[in-house]
């Protein structure tokens, strides 16, 4: 097993463990888009035009709550310090720890939405694009996360920090991912609002790695 | 592996921390820092793993300026603080097999480490359960998985009876005989071969402070990497 392999099954392992938080983030995912039939009524004409956005915000909100532990238990414990003398560059460090939050957040997000989808009373036509678009954008919260996370990583209760540096940079992958099951649900084509969610990602899996890497080195000093 | 520094110095949060140190290790020695508390002994030893950049001076090792090429020094440094990276969720062996492959140097290692330190009673115990002591040799068992010429020790013996710090001076003993070296920063005695000593003193600072902050800061000038 290669050295990125091995972070990356560790950081799944440390996050499934119970108030670690991987589990948590779903469960308030869940959790979030159950109370909102309660508030505002179960008529379905509402809930099937909002559903898709109430997804989409429970989704970032839920990716938050993990993402505040994603450097700052290493930096804590000084793993942090022993991961910079790795024979790996900070950036893939970075790289993997961002997939692994991915692992435990995003993808059994990705995986539930589809029923969650159905409280919320969007028709069945619309969830596989619901799906196909969170398993497009949700990796690029956990990276564009993990850059507010290498930024706040000294800071304490830096989790309320993060949230105010981060939900703003979330704004497009939010507009463009709802968008997507937006038009599914009106018959329109998601191609292109999926295409641009894409984008978004890759741009953040292109930038992000170098930038929290930069911020880690500048915080360990 | 023969590490040089010249005329090295440092600053943290806007404050010269040390000035004009400069020492020579060679391969099989073991030498010791000396010097009061808050004297920058730790901040020498992060710059020489490579977590803080110098202010100025030039470290070389092998005789190469690593200005040049930071990773060669980083890549055969093991540097153990006053932090032990140990995860309180696994067992003592996880936390071992962990580190043996994020740094690739084969999981075998690994009993001989827990061994040494007497540590294989408990391997299979949490390590939240351990004591301070069991965690302190449990952070410096993974220096013997990470296979790396040069040993940067913070104080590698508080919290450790002095059954274990004798391990500890053995342990370095044992790496130097093979060709390594270390750097010790402690305030006892190791029984340790005799090697340089670097005697770190507050007087060789003195300096404005605000001068300090002004002129030619690292983050400022751009220099993020």
């Amino acid at each position: 097993m290669t050295p990125l392999l091995r972070l990356i099954r560790r950081d799944v392992a440390l996050a499934l463990r119970l108030g670690s938080g991987g589990g948590i983030g779903v469960a308030f995912f869940v959790l979030t888009v159950i109370l909102v039939p309660l508030g505002v009524g179960s008529e379905t004409g509402t809930l099937s035009r909002i559903g898709a956005g109430i997804l989409w915000i429970a989704a970032l909100l839920a990716a938050l709550l993990s993402l505040d532990r994603l450097f700052q238990a290493d930096f804590e414990d000084g793993s942090l310090d022993q991961l910079m003398l790795a024979p790996m560059p900070l950036e893939q460090v970075v790289l993997a720890k961002a997939l692994a939050h991915w692992l435990t957040t995003g993808l059994p997000m990705t995986l539930i939405a589809p029923i969650l989808g159905v409280t919320l009373a969007l028709p069945p036509a619309a969830l596989p694009v619901l799906t196909l678009s969170l398993a497009i954008g949700t990796p690029a919260l956990s990276l564009i996360g993990a850059v507010g996370a290498a930024i706040t990583v000294g800071v304490r209760r830096g989790g309320l920090l993060l949230s105010i540096l981060v939900l703003p940079l979330y704004i497009p992958t939010l507009v463009f991912g709802a968008r997507a099951t937006q038009a599914a649900l009106f018959d329109l084509d998601p191609a292109p609002a999926l295409a641009l969610t894409g984008v978004i990602t890759l741009i953040a899996a292109a930038i992000t790695p170098f930038a929290a890497a930069a911020a880690l080195r500048i915080n360990a000093r | 592996m023969h590490l040089k520094l010249d005329g090295l110095a440092c600053r943290r949060g806007g404050r010269v921390v040390f000035r004009d140190v400069s020492f020579t290790v060679e391969p099989g020695q073991a030498a010791l820092v000396r010097g009061p508390n808050g004297v920058g002994k730790s901040t020498l030893l992060r710059v020489l793993a490579g977590l803080i950049p110098p202010l100025s001076g030039a470290i070389r090792y092998n005789g190469m300026d690593i200005a040049a090429d930071p990773g060669a020094l980083q890549e055969n440094a093991a540097y153990s603080g006053h932090l032990d990276a140990i995860k309180p969720a696994l067992t003592v062996r996880q936390n071992l097999d962990v580190w043996a492959g994020i740094f690739a140097t084969g999981a075998n290692r690994v009993d001989a480490a827990l061994a040494f330190f007497g540590l294989d009673q408990i391997a299979e115990r949490p390590a939240v359960q351990c004591s301070a002591g069991q965690k302190r040799r449990l952070g410096l068992a993974r220096l013997m998985i990470m296979d790396r010429p040069l040993w940067l020790l913070d104080e590698p013996t508080v919290s450790l009876d002095t059954a274990s710090a004798d391990l500890v001076a053995e342990l370095i003993k044992d790496h130097c005989d093979g060709g390594g070296a270390a750097m010790i920063a402690t305030h006892i005695d190791l029984a340790l071969p005799a090697g340089p000593v670097l005697e770190m003193t507050l007087s060789g600072r003195a300096h404005s402070p605000i001068e300090d902050v002004t002129d030619n800061d690292a983050f400022l000038d751009g220099n993020w990497a």
